[in-house]
């Protein structure tokens, strides 16, 4: 038995060395250091807060909106339990701001109406061409799943957001990027989207730098993930079942096999 | 053979005209078992159960899911969004497939340690080995189903490993694509196959449990059941272990689709397949990754193909390689390090798979990939001749008395 563990053990560092053996493997999987925050969602007991949800929201309409479509979201899923907490009615009114495309109707015509909250969110651009032209070539991707689709998850868009610093003198920033410490290459084709006070929040929280790309980050997990509060209170209940199930088997085997030893 | 116990008359008429009930009966409550078993033999019955998970959540998942390019992500968000437990689904099937992966492997492992593969049981491993294929095939063309960037570039990658077939290779990929590059027929057939395979899967599944009950199972000695004071009936003594065994699995498990269900993925899958961006680093689900490594270690394209699927064709020699007439490892002290220092290679190959092939990978690559087939066949083949085995003991239950003598 002694023996299996040695071996076990110095299996065990084995693999962890080659894991740690070269220092090139972690810049080519992670890109550089993520500065970590807390978020509410994280742990067992995780949710999201409606009131930064409700001001993320704001952000997103105020500022992202602008370039980036979220075109998984419907507006009916800003009254959804679990997310930012919009009523029903202002949801109808925040839908209403926007215009889309519909039809053919009887004449046989494509016409455009007020967006109802059965609608995808109305994208920013007719397409991606149109998205490249109005932002020096570069295509402002989606940002549905944008927090499930980056390392790093929620923090690298954080640390992208508040990534916008000083270019080291000696290198060369082509026209139209900016300098990010986050970004692959870091020359990115998107003006730095959140500063301070570029919003006015409704609930009257100072929108500071680091509050606009906390909300921001936090409304775009939601927006990655609306099942996340269904799953974690699932997951406990499940869990918790699981574990008296378990011990349940566990004392009848035990009782079992009693008869055998 | 004796009638089954119930002598409902319902039950006997219906056993007299298809013996179903007694089949049941020898199969699943009567069938001997050494008494010995420790949690390691837990994994078949888990392995079986997880087939079971995932054939159910993939039919569910198949009633909302659209096999076209233009649509099969998308309707894989709306099952994520607007399905009811949609998300619940998919991530049962998602995490699914990484837990039937380690249970299989933990099955496998535990047969090369306690020699399981060994006279008589040379076509259950082999069945056993078919499972593992038919499941890698299986995960490969379920992977390729929600069309992010890795299902499609991981495709593209496998398939094309084809062409490396001298003269036909190109016609072959053309022909497996069913177009000019991977598209929409290739999606189409992949979900097809994917929908196929593990019925195939479930078939083989019970060609290996009449294998195993025709010879019946192994034991952490290796020796053989020498009577009936050796074994105990599979009801209710391993039918209660296996419970506990899937209790505590599912938590694992769980724990995963609910806190984790990520963290087997590759982030790069949430983002839509497109064929005019290639992803800087394409990698395939982890359990793939130790023939991943071997393919790369060679420079030779055709000849790394070979050798991946050398790796596991030289499975089915096994019997034949390891060369000892002794079967469990605690017998065979020399095997037994062996046997660790195979299992740290293999992590080792995981590894080197996962990172680029660069650097320090590339000689670590090579000497893990040596080693996997130095192991197969030459270390095996003399060990077995060579090494000096510990005493076996007389009977199963000859130790077994003595411990709970001990103890007592
Ligand atoms: C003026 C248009 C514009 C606005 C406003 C804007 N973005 Fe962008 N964004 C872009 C463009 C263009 C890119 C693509 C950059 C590139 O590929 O170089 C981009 C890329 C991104 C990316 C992807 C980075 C990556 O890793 O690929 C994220 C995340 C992002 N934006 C978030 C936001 C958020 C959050 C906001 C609102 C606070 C916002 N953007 C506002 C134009 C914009
Ligand atoms: C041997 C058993 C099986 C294995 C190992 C397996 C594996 C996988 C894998 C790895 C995926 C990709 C998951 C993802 O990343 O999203 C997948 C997707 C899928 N599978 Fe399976 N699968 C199995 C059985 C089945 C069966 C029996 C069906 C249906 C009849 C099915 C239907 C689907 C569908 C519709 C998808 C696409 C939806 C999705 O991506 O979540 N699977 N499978």
């Amino acid at each position: 038995m002694r023996r299996i563990t040695v071996t076990i053990v110095a299996a065990a560092a084995l693999a962890a060395a080659t894991l740690g053996l070269s220092p090139s493997s972690a810049s080519a999987h992670e890109g550089p250091a993520l500065e970590k925050q807390s978020w509410s969602w994280q742990g067992f007991f995780g949710g999201y807060d409606p009131a930064a949800l409700k001001r993320g929201f704001q952000v997103y309409r105020e500022v992202c909106s602008n370039c980036h479509s979220l075109r998984l979201l419907y507006y009916r899923n800003l009254s959804d339990p679990g997310g930012p907490g919009f009523s029903v009615e202002e949801v109808k009114k925040i839908a209403a701001e926007k215009e889309v495309r519909d039809g053919p109707n009887d004449a046989g015509d494509m016409f455009t109406r007020f967006a109802r909250p059965s609608d995808h969110f109305a994208k920013p651009f007719a397409n991606d061409n149109a998205a490249r032209t109005a932002n020096n070539g570069a295509l402002p991707p989606d940002l549905s799943l944008i927090i499930k689709a980056r390392n790093g998850g929620p923090d690298y868009v954080y640390n992208l957001l508040m990534g916008y610093k000083e270019a080291p003198p000696k290198m060369v920033i082509n026209p139209g990027m900016q300098y990010n410490t986050v970004f692959p290459g870091n020359q990115i084709g998107m003006p730095p989207p959140v500063s301070e006070g570029i919003v006015t929040y409704a609930d009257g929280t100072k929108a500071t730098q680091e509050q606009v790309a906390k909300d921001i980050v936090s409304f775009l997990n939601w927006a990655a993930e609306p099942e996340l509060v269904a799953r974690h209170t699932l997951g406990l209940k499940v869990l918790g079942f699981l574990f008296v199930l378990t011990i349940l088997f566990y004392a009848l085997k035990i009782q079992i096999w009693k008869r055998v030893h | 053979m004796s009638a089954p116990a119930n002598q409902n008359k319902i039950i006997k008429w219906v056993d007299d005209r298809l013996p179903i009930f007694t089949l049941m009966q020898h199969s699943a409550i009567e069938y001997p078992t050494p008494r010995n078993l420790n949690y390691w033999w837990n994994f078949g019955s888990l392995a079986g159960f997880m087939l079971v998970v995932m054939i159910l959540s993939g039919i569910f998942l198949a009633m909302s899911y659209t096999a076209h390019v233009d649509y099969a992500f998308d309707s894989v968000e709306r099952i994520m969004r607007d399905v009811n437990y949609g998300w619940l689904l998919r991530y049962l099937h998602m995490n699914g497939a990484s837990m039937f992966f380690l249970t299989v492997l933990i099955h496998i492992f535990r047969g090369m340690y306690y020699g399981s593969f060994k006279a008589p049981r040379e076509v259950l491993w082999w069945l056993g080995i078919l499972l593992y294929l038919a499941m890698m095939a299986t995960a490969f063309m379920g992977y390729v189903l929600p069309w992010g960037q890795m299902s499609f570039w991981g495709a593209t990658v496998i398939t094309n490993l084809f062409s490396a077939i001298p003269v036909v290779g190109s016609s072959i990929v053309t022909w497996l694509w069913g177009g000019f590059s991977v598209g929409n027929p290739t999606l189409n057939r992949f979900f097809a196959f994917h929908y196929l395979l593990p019925f195939v899967i479930f078939a083989i599944m019970f060609l290996h449990v009449w294998a195993l009950h025709t010879v019946k199972s192994n034991n952490p000695l290796g020796i053989d059941v020498k009577g009936p004071q050796d074994t105990i009936p599979f009801h209710p003594y391993y039918t209660i272990k296996d419970l506990y065994g899937i209790g505590l699995f599912l938590m694992v498990y769980l724990f995963f689709v609910f806190y984790y269900p990520n963290l087997f993925g590759e982030p790069d899958n949430y983002i839509p397949a497109n064929p005019m961006v290639t992803p800087p680093h394409i990698v395939p689900e982890w359990y793939f990754l130790p023939f991943y490594a071997i393919l790369r270690a060679v420079p030779n394209k055709l000849l790394g193909v070979v050798m991946m699927f050398s790796a596991i064709i030289v499975l089915f020699f096994l019997p034949w390689l390891d060369t000892s007439r002794v079967r469990s490892a605690r017998f065979r002290p020399i095997y037994k390090q062996f046997f660790w220092i195979f299992l740290a290679d293999c992590i080792v190959l995981g590894v080197v798979g996962a990172n680029p092939p660069e650097g320090i990978y590339v000689l670590m690559g090579q000497i893990a990939t040596f080693w996997y087939f130095f192991h197969f066949l030459v270390l095996l083949p003399v060990l077995g001749k060579v090494e000096k085995t510990r005493p076996l003991p007389d009977s199963i239950s000859t130790p077994v008395i003595k411990k709970s003598m001990e103890k007592a």
